[in-house]
């Protein structure tokens, strides 16, 4: 028998395991392993291909997990850097104070009163489109959440005992921030960083689907699905089916590993 | 109470001030940046229009001169009501969003009363039966909807109920062919069910777990013991305690839900080709309709601020705790 605790860690590992399996098998999928095979187009799910094949006969299980791939490094990069972006924030607003934290709190208002799509959307175009406008784009309307929560944490602890001392023996700011602050939050970050993951990995397919995002010739997955659109009215189902799931997958697997370590790391949830 | 509700509310209109400006000077810069070309944008791919009337109408409109004149410039004719022209539709940006911002208040307030109803009724029922059955198929439910895409969501809808089992049209808000004036109510419906639809569904599990969590809390709190107690039957717990202290977030919280729902609003109008604002963001976003982009992100703002203004003045009014917060 194993108990609660090693439950949640054998969940964490194992979807761990699938995230890194795909993202390593998407990356070492080469172009010429998606040969066009004309004589076998619209191949339904089933047989040598278990997702079906597209209109000119490549198997779309090796596709989706390329795109699935390519969406997950966009993810990881859009969240590394959007909690990158709340640390700083969450961790200044507190401790400058004042017109800092008056300013901080209504950047996150602004960010937050424009619908993210859209927001998205613009920063694209601005961008002339392409990765590097969906990474700027998702990054910059997805810090927020996690700002209010580290700030709320740093907040408290601007009140602790061995803060308000350190202060009055002379530290600075950026010391208080290092050696008091920070080893507080790491927990909060890792768990937010996780967490911004499935909306990152969502945000770009969709902004993708809608065209705005990668080019067309790119092997993501909001360019099959939105590809898979001029079928759909003939009944090629599989063709968006499939990817769809599978973005659902990848996107609840990730939510289940932040989830999990967040019960691992407080004690209250841990052995619940 | 009246002093404090007023210097509230001029706070918060104030606020609505500042992000319009900020908004207004964001768009700029990030259309300023933006490889289009207005001028292309405008006269499209013809060829018919040389180089010097290219200029000349670069001229017109006082591209040459610095951004921050033109941003004045801009910025001053919006503060007049004059928000251009939409080079796609060629008619006056506030009467194109007027109109599209009709049928899609149609759909996102469907849409918007649906998951609001039935999220809060399943969340109950899950909170009320936590651990059981019952609420482990709810919030499995949820858990799986938060992490699907909207426009898969509508593309499956379509593949299920328009081509497979043909109940509703594909696309569109009005059948292909029939003039404007003899569409029938029944079409314009059956055109609305599956997007409305697709939105709600979304809509749902955020309200629905937010209510689960609510009720779960409330139902191991010492007076619904004391109820349980004095031998009250669950039906009368929920409606004397569960609905009286939950109602209120779940309100609020689909009053926040604004922004979220106008993003669905654009995914779901794409997939089923709906003629509303967030069709016109796509469409003016891929064609370089910058005019009305901007239009549309200001409207949008005062949209989702409306939201979040409700929801705060809710909380103040219907709240007995935190008006008496405010009285002191």
């Amino acid at each position: 028998m194993i108990g609660i605790r090693e439950k949640t860690i054998l969940s964490i590992s194992v979807f761990s395991f699938f995230f890194a399996a795909i993202l390593i098998a998407g990356s070492l999928i080469k172009e010429d392993s998606l040969y066009v095979e004309l004589s076998n187009i619209f191949a339904p799910p089933g047989g040598g291909h278990i997702f079906g094949t597209d209109w000119v006969g490549r198997d779309m299980l090796v596709r989706t997990v390329k795109g699935l791939s390519l969406s997950m490094k966009i993810g990881l990069l859009c969240s590394v850097a959007s909690s990158l972006i709340a640390m700083v924030l969450g961790v200044a607003a507190p401790l400058l104070g004042g017109k800092v934290d008056i300013f901080i709190s209504w950047l996150i208002d602004f960010v937050l009163s424009i619908p993210h799509t859209l927001a998205i959307i613009l920063i694209s175009i601005a961008c002339g489109g392409g990765l590097q406008g969906i990474v700027i784009g998702v990054t910059a309307t997805h810090w927020t959440s996690l700002t209010r929560v580290i700030r709320a944490e740093v907040m408290q602890i601007r009140e602790a005992e061995y803060t308000k001392l350190s202060r009055r023996f002379g530290k600075g700011n950026l010391f208080i921030a290092k050696e008091h602050v920070l080893p507080h939050i790491i927990p909060q970050l890792v768990i937010g960083t996780v967490l911004i993951f499935p909306h990152a990995i969502l945000h770009e397919a969709s902004v993708t689907f809608l065209g705005f995002g990668l080019p067309a010739h790119e092997p993501a997955i909001g360019v099959i699905l939105s590809e898979s659109m001029k079928y759909l009215t003939s009944g090629k189902w599989w063709l968006a089916f499939f990817p769809g799931i599978s973005l659902i997958a990848v996107s609840m697997m990730v939510n289940s590993i932040g989830k999990n370590i967040e019960r691992l790391i407080d004690p209250k949830t841990a052995y619940r | 109470m009246k002093k404090s509700t007023r210097k509230f509310l001029f706070q918060r209109f104030f606020k609505l001030i500042t992000l319009l400006i900020a908004l207004c000077v964001v768009t700029f810069i990030l259309m300023e940046l933006s490889p289009i070309d207005p001028v292309t944008a405008y006269v499209g791919a013809s060829t018919k229009v040389g180089a010097e009337q290219r200029a000349l109408i670069a001229e017109h409109w006082g591209l040459n001169r610095p951004p921050v004149e033109r941003f004045m410039a801009w910025f001053t004719s919006i503060l007049q009501g004059d928000w251009g022209t939409s080079m796609i539709y060629r008619r006056p940006v506030l009467e194109v969003i007027g109109q599209k911002f009709l049928s899609s208040l149609a759909l996102m307030g469907i849409a918007w009363i649906l998951s609001g109803i039935i999220g809060f009724i399943l969340g109950i029922v899950a909170g009320i039966k936590e651990g059981k059955l019952a609420d482990k198929l709810i919030s499995a439910y949820c858990h799986i909807l938060i992490s699907t895409p909207t426009f898969w969501l509508g593309i499956l809808f379509i593949m299920v109920f328009a081509v497979q089992l043909g109940w509703f049209p594909v696309a569109m808000s009005t059948p292909i062919g029939v003039l404007a004036e003899d569409v029938s109510l029944l079409d314009r419906l059956s055109h609305l069910v599956l997007p409305a639809l697709t939105l709600s569904v979304l809509g749902i599990a955020n309200i629905c777990l937010h209510t689960r969590e609510k009720t779960a809390d409330v139902m191991r709190t010492d007076y619904v013991l004391f109820a349980k107690a004095r031998g009250e039957s669950s039906r009368s717990i929920v409606f004397n305690h569960v609905i009286k202290n939950v109602s209120l977030p779940a309100v609020t919280l689909q009053f926040l839900s604004f922004s979220e729902l106008f993003g669905g609003a654009i995914f779901v109008e794409q997939v089923f080709s709906y003629p509303g604002l967030g069709h016109a963001v796509v469409q003016s976003g891929l064609r370089g309709d910058l005019p009305l982009l901007m239009g549309i992100a200001i409207i949008s703002l005062i949209f989702v601020y409306t939201g979040n203004l409700t929801a705060d003045i809710l909380y103040r009014v219907i709240d007995p705790r935190i008006r008496e917060e405010v009285k002191a």
